[in-house]
């Protein structure tokens, strides 16, 4: 199924065609109207003319959070105030907040690109969309609701927070589709599981989850504790909001990424270079469309890798990867590079322990510490001591034969660990590097 | 023959084992005996208690992990000696003991150990038929 059959499924030489034709004119935009991209492409050395083909872009230099932060609030629109409708901000977690703008068409675009995700995800006319993202300056909830009602769908602006409520209203007004982050879906499940909800009993079908990293086996879990398919969607403020790029139904291997609207392209964040096909690296996207903000090569600091093979569900966009962590939350540990993912998925595997864990990274003398803390399941406790040690003792030792790194594993009473009903915080860096 | 014991997952930290015996203190739950087994993250505190069900639900209620276990409660015969004439029996079973704590109160003019065994039914069987008694856990909740 698809919400705009034409563009969704465009050959790739139309497709590549109509971004090289976008790509030109929202550099002449920018170059026109942003001073920051004018300085940045003079000292370059490249006009917009000098772009003739899509390999032309590499030449471009890059956009980062700094350089937004550094245009705080309104020095990278290219559009005027007046043309503005919408304003978004992201948390900045030091100091500022990136500032987005939207035209009336940024808007329009927006929407349509949600109400292709939430086609993507196998919702349609008639589901009853439970939106549990917030709403307010964050994204996720305008992003998403906009999309629902482009779709024609019945959404529910519930926006985060109060779970008992949430749990209430699935139930009592029959929602068929889960907007919200994965770790907030566990946090239901949980509740609902200490109110005695089934979910089984609950008509969801679909969930639609994304705004921070989560993983393959984390999926397991919330399919099976929420009885849904659950689908992984993934943007960010900077580029528009959610409805960047979704996984279809159909395969659930990779993130289409909506390509008549973004260039994607995959670096090495070291060197800046493109890495080859399939290979992971930090996404950089350039929006070609946008009026309110467009961003050239922006950094988005994801890592994950790319591929243009074609899809069973008939879409000719290239798919993402799974986000498999931040190329900036990247721990590196005793010279072991390690994602908060990988750990979570060696968690997950073992049965008996809930998600919910907490990375905590200490430097001891010259030697760095990890601390894996995890919550013990009810199911697993033992009045035997030595049954807990060896639990503990077994995540030690997969943490180590998995990823290469010694840590130290501290079992901790259920709840203890901060839940989030926004983005999980998983990592405390207490290193002074 | 069997007794209910609960036990109560707790990390090492100030004030839980304060929580625990107010929770309990607050829902009129009468401490019986109790143990506390630690590590240097984590412990686990074993009670015998008045009212299990009710300790059970007011302590998940509060967000703890809490189990229930079969312990079986012996009379030992307040002497010098009398534990280790039920520990030789138990040795020469070949019944282990996974561990044990004594009840505050006493049984007649006997003392009681609370036992936790690898095998409970078969140590219920080779300390009653070498004569020791037993004590239900109705008799020792209300003692």
């Amino acid at each position: 199924m698809f919400f705009n059959e034409e563009f969704e499924t465009l050959p790739r030489p139309a497709l590549e065609a109509l971004q090289l034709k976008r790509l030109q004119s929202v550099l002449e935009r920018v170059y026109a109207n942003v001073p920051f991209y004018k300085g940045s492409f003079d000292k370059a050395g490249i006009k917009p003319a000098d772009i003739k083909h899509l390999a032309d872009l590499q030449r471009l230099p890059f956009t980062t959070k700094q350089d937004m932060r550094d245009s705080y609030p309104y020095g990278l629109f290219a559009a005027p105030m007046e043309e503005i409708v919408r304003i978004h901000a992201s948390s900045g977690t030091t100091g500022k907040p990136t500032v987005v703008g939207y035209t009336h068409r940024d808007i329009e675009i927006w929407s349509e690109l949600m109400a292709r995700s939430f086609v993507s995800a196998g919702a349609h006319k008639g589901d009853i969309i439970h939106n549990a993202y917030g709403y307010g300056l964050f994204t996720g909830g305008l992003g998403a609701h906009y999309g629902a009602e482009r779709l024609g769908a019945s959404v529910i602006p519930i926006s985060g927070g109060n779970t008992k409520r949430q749990i209430m209203i699935m139930q009592d007004f029959g929602s068929t589709v889960l907007t919200c982050t994965p770790s907030y879906s566990l946090f239901m499940a949980e509740e609902a599981r200490a109110e005695d909800v089934d979910f089984k009993n609950l008509k969801l079908r679909v969930g639609i989850f994304g705004a921070e990293p989560w993983s393959e086996a984390m999926r397991g879990e919330i399919e099976e504790k929420l009885n849904l398919a659950a689908i992984d969607i993934y943007g960010l403020s900077e580029i528009m909001g959610p409805g960047v790029a979704i996984e279809c139904i159909e395969a659930k291997k990779g993130l289409h990424i909506w390509e008549d609207h973004f260039i994607p392209e995959i670096i090495n964040p070291e060197t800046g270079q493109l890495v080859a096909e399939g290979e992971r690296g930090e996404l950089v996207i350039s929006t070609i469309t946008k009026q309110g903000i467009p961003l050239i090569r922006y950094r988005t600091r994801d890592i994950t890798s790319i591929t243009y093979e074609p899809c069973i569900c008939g879409r000719s966009h290239a798919r993402i990867s799974r986000m498999s962590g931040r190329s900036d939350d990247m721990l590196i540990i005793r010279g072991v590079n390690v994602f908060p993912s990988q750990i979570e998925a060696i968690l997950v595997g073992i049965e008996e322990v809930e998600p919910h864990y907490l990375l905590v990274v200490n430097r001891v003398g010259n030697l760095d510490t990890l601390e894996v803390q995890v919550e013990v399941d009810e199911r697993l406790f033992s009045d035997e001591i030595k049954i807990l040690q060896k639990l503990a003792k077994r995540i030690e030792k997969e943490i180590k034969d998995m990823l290469g790194v010694t840590c130290t594993a501290k079992l901790v009473e259920p709840k203890t660990i901060q839940r989030s009903e926004g983005k999980a915080k998983r990592v405390i860096d207490n290193r002074i590097l | 023959m069997k007794v209910e014991q609960i036990s109560i997952f707790i990390e090492n930290k100030s004030g839980r084992l304060a929580e625990i015996t107010r929770i309990l203190g607050d829902a009129g739950i009468n401490i019986r005996a109790l143990s506390l087994a630690d590590t240097s993250d984590f412990g686990i505190l074993r009670l015998i208690v008045n009212n299990v069900e009710t300790a059970k639900k007011v302590l998940k209620e509060k967000g703890f992990t809490v189990s229930k276990t079969e312990v079986v409660a012996v009379e030992v015969p307040d002497r010098p000696g009398g534990l280790s004439t039920i520990l030789q029996t138990l040795d020469s079973g070949q019944i282990n003991v996974e561990y044990m704590y004594a009840f505050v109160e006493h049984y007649s003019d006997n003392a009681v150990i609370i036992f936790r065994f690898d095998e409970t039914d078969k140590a219920i069987e080779t300390l009653k038929s070498t004569g020791f008694t037993i004590l239900e856990g109705d008799r020792l909740y209300s003692l």
